[in-house]
């Protein structure tokens, strides 16, 4: 584990981000992308992977997977109640079936079939949630599922990833198909900065610190950890010392890392694109008041439905974006005195 | 025990044995339900002679190796009845027939609605209605794409036609032309709040089925030969699934329970048991006598 009380210089070249993470060179990607990319790899790879849509093949990215393995690759239409009870059919003659909607529909729509079919069963099913959060933009309220964290990391079996840009949502899949065992994928298909490399270390459960500090420690997932990343920079020009780390297990999740910078900065900053309730945010707040009481500071969406804007409106009105996180960060320093 | 896979044309109309199979299930389901003080008893009795029929008669399998690759596949969907699959299960040798009457007690792997993985012989978990079928799809799916031999046998309950899922299944079902899928519905007419005409009806129901592009077979589901005969029809058809209406009668074999829906989750007391075991004996001393 690298840190310590002192931060650890060697933190940010070890985690191997690109150079410059905000430069305007560095590609803007979906993270939809790395899960298509590591099913057609794992297709390939493994006879026993299968692939299965709603009527979303191309969105979720699942088509490469289709077109190259249409043996393999199952179109149940527009019923993602049928979707994850065909998988754990399918993942009950001994393969592994991977289930990929918008996020508003699998799991918001068949959490029941998830809970029994799927986890109860212990099925090696894993389901990959697109379009998730304010992110999805102006389809409006009714497709920003904000829920699905909290439903997916109540479900015993269940483990939940949330990974930051198209890198991780690879690694992500292909961590998570070592697993013969329920696992949920959340992406985006907002085009957003791919900022990891193949070189960014990824283990389910362990969080990766991009930026060490020592006056507040920011944890985030999903497209917020790039936000995150941009406030610090922000917060630094204000002297304020900010760690950024990655959460992109929010199950099973890194108990060790809260714990090591409750402890080391006193108060925390959580960060997502779900309501703050029941997601990161909960699941933090629970280990800090389980074992590391100290303040923390919830940023993201605040018992509220969403609506209809583009991603950065919606993140700005929101409060869910780089300036909405220094606020919380400042008010998380208030509380810290 | 020899894995029994008769092939239809020499399916052994054996009625004799089939029909003390399904007397000696009833009587353990109401044991079972005695001691377990609650639980489904209506559905369980009248699919008895459906579950005989498939274990003893039709079914490819073998007890002693539940996890055999080339064993045809039970989902049962309307997880509630599970007493009749427990009880066929143990009859047919998976289990030691005393473990019956840990029924929905604690630490049991007899759960009130099955836990796949729990006891040998469970293929899947079910309980909320709808989801078991969506499993045999996929099961029967896999079996097709891989030009496997096996089938799949899913068992329904007419309520559970309520489900909006079952209809996303049965489309599916058709779309792939799964031809070694066959779903068998106890279409006995009674769900928990009333008949299924009163709560939601479900006619004309076969030719439900038959627009949706299923192989359609209307049987009584409490005629062993009927049922038999039904599984050698479905397994002759091709490129079309197979679905089984079976017209049973609710809580068979117990006179007092025949036809009533308040037994659909109640179970009998000492003295209601007793007299459904002594009219079940009397019944199987006559088929013992034939």
């Amino acid at each position: 584990m690298a840190d310590n009380e002192t931060g650890n210089p060697e933190q940010k070249t070890a985690m191997n981000l690109v150079p410059d993470i905000f430069a305007a060179t560095v590609p803007k990607k979906a993270s939809r992308d790395g899960f298509g990319k590591a099913l057609l790899e794992l297709g390939e790879k493994d006879q026993n992977v299968w692939a299965l849509t709603a009527d979303v093949s191309e969105s979720t990215r699942t088509h490469w997977f289709a077109e190259k393995y249409p043996d393999r690759f199952v179109q149940v239409g527009v019923a993602e109640q049928n979707l994850a009870g065909i998988a754990a059919g399918i993942a009950a003659c001994g393969k592994q079936a991977y289930i990929s909607a918008f996020a508003a529909f699998s799991p918001g729509r068949n959490f029941d079939q998830i809970r029994v079919s799927v986890c109860y069963s212990n099925s090696d099913v894993k389901i990959h949630a697109s379009h998730a959060g304010l992110s999805v933009g102006p389809d409006g309220a009714s497709h920003q599922i904000l829920e699905d964290i909290a439903m997916m990391r109540a479900l015993p079996n269940m483990t939940v990833l949330v990974p930051c840009d198209l890198e991780q949502a690879k690694k992500a899949t292909l961590a998570a198909a070592k697993l013969k065992t329920p696992a949920y994928i959340r992406t985006s298909r907002e085009n957003t900065p791919v900022f990891t490399t193949p070189q960014t270390p990824f283990e389910i459960g362990k969080a990766n610190v991009y930026r060490d500090g020592k006056d507040v420690a920011i944890f985030a997932c999903g497209l917020q950890v790039f936000e995150a990343l941009k406030a610090a920079e922000e917060l630094k020009k204000k002297g304020i010392d900010a760690a950024v780390i990655d959460m992109h297990s929010i199950k099973p999740i890194d108990e060790a890392t809260i714990a090591q910078y409750a402890k080391k900065c006193g108060v925390l900053v959580s960060a997502e694109d779900h309501q703050v309730n029941g997601g990161l945010g909960g699941a933090i707040a629970e280990v800090l008041c389980e074992s590391h009481p100290v303040p923390l500071v919830r940023v993201g969406v605040k018992d509220s439905f969403g609506e209809s804007g583009n991603c950065a409106e919606l993140y700005k009105k929101y409060s869910i974006d780089s300036a909405g996180i220094i606020k919380s960060v400042e008010e998380a320093l208030r509380l810290k005195k | 025990m020899k894995p029994i896979d008769p092939g239809l044309a020499e399916i052994k109309t054996d009625m004799k044995r089939l029909a003390i199979a399904a007397n000696s299930i009833r009587q353990d389901i109401i044991r079972m339900l005695v001691e377990s003080k609650s639980g489904h008893p209506a559905g369980s009795l009248g699919m008895a002679d459906v579950f005989a029929a498939l274990y003893f008669g039709a079914l490819r399998h073998d007890p002693t190796n539940p996890s055999w690759d080339a064993r045809d596949r039970v989902v049962l969907s309307n997880g509630h009845i599970c007493p009749v699959l427990y009880a066929t299960l143990a009859e047919a040798g998976y289990f030691p027939k005393a473990q019956l009457i840990s029924l929905r007690k604690l630490g049991s792997p007899l759960q009130g609605h099955p836990h796949k993985g729990a006891l040998p012989g469970i293929e899947n978990s079910s309980g909320p209605l709808g989801q078991g079928i969506s499993q045999a799809v996929g099961m029967a799916l896999v079996g097709k794409r891989e030009k496997k031999d096996w089938r799949v046998y899913a068992l329904l309950g007419d309520g559970e036609l309520d489900e909006g899922q079952v209809w996303e299944a049965f489309l599916l079902a058709s779309k792939y032309k799964l031809d070694n899928l066959v779903a068998i519905i106890d279409r006995n007419n009674i769900q928990i709040d009333g008949t299924s005409d009163e709560v939601l009806p479900l006619e004309p129901l076969a030719d439900k089925f038959s627009s949706f592009g299923w192989n359609v077979i209307v049987i009584d589901g409490n005629n062993l030969n009927a049922i038999l005969h039904a599984f050698g029809m479905a397994q002759s058809c091709t490129d079309k699934p197979s679905v089984i209406i079976a017209n049973t009668i609710s809580g068979k074999g117990v006179s007092f329970m025949e036809k009533k829906f308040g037994w659909h989750g109640k179970s009998p007391n000492k003295d209601e048991g007793d007299l459904a075991l002594k009219e079940l004996a009397e019944e199987m001393k006559k088929l013992e006598a034939i």
